[in-house]
């Protein structure tokens, strides 16, 4: 008896967690280029370990071609505000604010980076159109080879 | 691992791929993409790591240095989004002119002044955390991830030439990241050398025609500034604590 | 000798009246603090020319009488000077205490004061402040190992002896470690010299042990415990000792800079130019700081009353933060050399002396660092049993007359 009570009060408990989580996950503004290969997953746990080993290659080897460079994260990821210039993090809707409030999670990068990409970035971006999926796929066949 | 769809240029003649368009700068350039490999291309020579090889240092001529000229001053601003907002006492200066005055003689001279780019940096030595470093072609640099902004290096560096971040930043260049409560410094345009190019301050200096400023690898004999070091007589400043600058200083 | 007995202390309501205070100041230097991370340091007077201000101060002077208040301790483990015994774990307290208050400031003023993980975990060693890290949190280890062996019972005296020996040794490691944060700079014409490192020993001596007296001379009264006079009376003729000690150190470190034509602005700038340097100097640390208490303590020795000891010791620590107000800042206020004999100007101050008016946070903040040693000190006598129940000459030494 106390067992069929247990597993209905946990039912009861999940399905107003996941509603309650439904309605509270954060509505993550899409990013304009091609999806991460890696997938969104792996990207959401490890960005900010390949962010911190891509930047000590930067900073202290002067590789300047690394592949998680925050410039281009930014670059990609970038929202337009009203006046179709991309907002910073210091305002709602910025990319990376969507999920790190959501978390609670301070973000520490943008005290000395810039959170929104640089004035050429932007018409470039309007310019270019993003990739077809058949070219995603190919790149991710690609990899996997 | 060559993936023609996205690489044939001949199928999408004006447009790129977004991604590939980033990484490549200005210049276009064919892209190979492959596990692991990054999808950087450059329209001139390959991201060249920092190489040991050499030691990037520059040559300042004071005798061509114009006391009402302040290109280098404004070039550097502009290009690391630092600014003189009306605050002398805290506002960050990572070059700044000098005028200078024999006590003796009465001979006037001008001459910009910036991070001296030591062999023997008194500022790597005291940062407890190591932010404060040399690079191994010779650059001093601060990794502002792990600096904790104590100001101990502000206080070793016998040139004067860290700040400290005073306030809330915003709107940094890309290219140069700067935040409240860390140091920074001249990087000797870092991030332009690391491709190829020269220094903000240089190549301002050169465009004014003043052309007082030289930059080159000091270690290469066959560069402009090895031979200028060689046949002219140079000085670094404070020679005495023999901390050996990259910058050196010829007509002082 | 009677057999010490340590009692904690009651907290009476003029104990409590001073928590209060005490949290108060420590309240605002928290507040301060959060003010200061927030907008950045343009709130307070420091700038590119006077990098370090009052915090470090403060800090720094914390610091050095940390080290300075387990002297009293050490003559007794160490020189086998048996008298001092009974103060040996206020001693160890008040030196913890005094360390925490100094590092909380030093800490708090850091720009980026959320990277002190950073700090404790990423370690350059060629630079001092790294090995100070590891020394100023070792010296909680063993002094609180010290405190630990004290305190339990049956354990033997020669474990006491070689924990004491330990924190004796540790502590002369630290503070040669802050002297030389200074002493190995060898940019600045006040600080390049190799005497910092011994002149901030011996003023360790001096200001621990005057720290240690003004404590002893207020809790002990406050608690309705008895001072014997003689003991304050040693303890004054020491510290006299000490006070002449730092005023010969200071005497050769100048003498050594006015010989060099190098280091002669200089030292005309701090002794003899009428800068706020100068009255530092000879008012303060010279004057107040050292001739007087000196004379105070020393002449008539026999003479000095318990009151006389007490105000030599407020005197000492008033002179010794002028004293180290004018290595820090004052080391700063003064230009570098980048070109000597050339008359220098900029726009980044280069050539000129520079001025530093400390904001109300900066003092805030220093002074928060003085109410969470009381604080530290003062929950460690009322929790745990640090004060002896009774200093007088007859339970000390049994030979003394009574008084």
């Amino acid at each position: 008896m106390m067992r069929l009570v247990a597993t209905l009060l946990v039912l009861i408990g999940l399905s107003t967690g996941a509603a309650m989580a439904e309605s509270t996950y954060p509505d993550i503004p899409k990013a304009v280029g091609a999806p991460h290969p890696e997938g969104n997953d792996y990207m959401r746990i490890n960005h900010m370990r390949l962010m911190r080993h891509d930047r000590d290659l930067t900073v202290h080897e002067g590789d300047r071609s690394i592949k998680y460079s925050i410039k281009e994260c930014v670059a990609c990821h970038a929202v337009m505000g009203p006046d179709a210039l991309p907002i910073s993090v210091q305002e709602d809707g910025h990319f990376c604010r969507a999920c790190h409030e959501y978390a609670a999670v301070k973000i520490d990068c943008f005290q000395c980076h810039n959170s929104k990409p640089e004035d050429g970035f932007i018409d470039l971006l309007k310019q270019t159109p993003p990739a077809t999926d058949d070219e995603i796929q190919a790149y991710l066949d690609g990899m996997s080879q | 691992m060559k993936l023609p769809a996205l690489n044939n240029k001949s199928e999408r003649p004006a447009e790129l791929n977004r991604r590939e368009f980033f990484k490549s700068g200005a210049a276009v350039a064919s892209v190979t993409l492959a596990p692991g490999v990054t999808l950087m291309a450059f329209g001139g020579e390959a991201s060249a790591n920092a190489d040991p090889g050499k030691r990037w240092g520059m040559l300042i001529d004071v005798n061509k240095c114009s006391a009402d000229c302040n290109a280098c001053v404004t070039a550097c601003s502009e290009e690391n989004g630092w600014k003189l907002d009306g605050n002398p006492e805290t506002d960050p200066q990572w070059i700044r002119k000098i005028d200078l005055k024999h006590k003796e003689t009465g001979r006037e001279a001008s001459l910009p002044m910036m991070c001296q780019h030591c062999e023997e940096p008194p500022c790597v030595d005291v940062c407890p955390t190591g932010a404060s470093f040399k690079r191994v072609d010779g650059i001093v640099l601060v990794d502002k991830h792990i600096c904790i902004g104590c100001r101990y290096c502000m206080m070793a560096c016998p040139f004067k030439a860290r700040s400290f971040v005073h306030e809330a930043v915003e709107d940094q260049k890309s290219n140069a990241p700067r935040g409240k409560g860390t140091v920074e410094s001249c990087t000797l345009c870092v991030h332009r050398v690391d491709k190829g190019g020269t220094p903000a301050c240089v190549e301002s200096c050169s465009a004014t025609g003043n052309g007082a400023m030289m930059f080159g690898d000091l270690n290469d004999p066959n560069s402009e500034i090895a031979q200028a070091l060689k046949n002219y007589p140079s000085m670094g400043l404070r020679d005495d604590l023999r901390v050996n600058p990259g910058i050196r200083y010829t007509n002082l | 000798m009677d057999r010490t007995v340590y009692r904690e202390v009651k907290p009476t309501p003029a104990i409590w009246l001073m928590a209060a205070i005490a949290a108060a100041f420590v309240g605002a230097a928290g507040l301060a603090v959060l003010y200061i991370e927030h907008h950045g340091h343009i709130v307070t007077g420091m700038n590119n020319q006077i990098v370090w201000g009052l915090p470090h101060v403060f800090a720094i002077f914390l610091i050095v009488a940390a080290s300075g208040a387990l002297n009293v301790a050490s003559i007794a483990s160490v020189f086998g000077k048996i008298e001092n015994k009974p103060m040996a774990r206020y001693s160890g307290l008040l030196s913890i205490a005094l360390l925490a208050g100094g590092l909380a400031v030093l800490v708090l003023d850091l720009g980026r004061p959320d990277r002190l993980i950073v700090a404790m975990t990423t370690y350059n060693f060629t630079s001092i402040f790294a090995w100070n890290v590891i020394l100023y949190n070792g010296f909680f280890a063993v002094v609180g190992a010290y405190l630990f062996v004290q305190m339990a019972r049956n354990i033997s005296p020669k474990v006491v002896r070689s924990v004491g020996t330990a924190a004796f040794v540790w502590r002369l490691a630290l503070t040669t470690g802050t002297g030389s944060i200074f002493g190995w700079l060898v940019a600045r014409p006040g600080y390049d010299a190799a005497i910092m490192a011994p002149l901030f020993i011996i003023m360790s001596f001096s200001f621990g042990l005057a720290f240690f007296i003004l404590v002893l001379g207020t809790t002990f009264p406050m608690t309705g415990r008895y001072i014997g006079p003689n003991l304050v009376k040693r303890l004054g003729r020491l510290l006299g000792v000490f006070a002449v000690a730092v005023l010969y150190f200071t005497a050769i470190r100048h003498l050594t800079n006015l010989y060099a034509a190098e280091h002669a602005d200089f030292e005309y700038f701090i002794l003899f130019s009428g800068s706020i340097y100068t009255k530092l100097f000879w008012i303060g640390q010279v004057l107040i700081g050292g001739v007087i208490p000196a004379a105070m303590l020393l002449r008539h020795a026999e003479n000095t009353t318990k009151g006389q000891v007490i105000l030599a010791s407020v005197l000492i620590i008033i002179g010794g933060f002028a004293h180290l107000y004018g290595i820090i800042i004052g080391g700063q206020a003064f230009p570098l050399e980048i070109f000597p004999m050339y008359e220098v100007t900029s726009t980044f101050a280069d050539g000129q002396i520079n001025s530093y008016t400390p904001t109300i946070y900066e003092w805030a903040l220093g002074m928060g660092g003085v109410a969470l040693a009381v604080m530290i000190a003062g929950m460690g006598v009322v929790a745990l049993r640090i004060l002896p129940m009774n200093l007088s000459d007859r339970n000390i030494d049994p030979t003394e007359p009574d008084f």
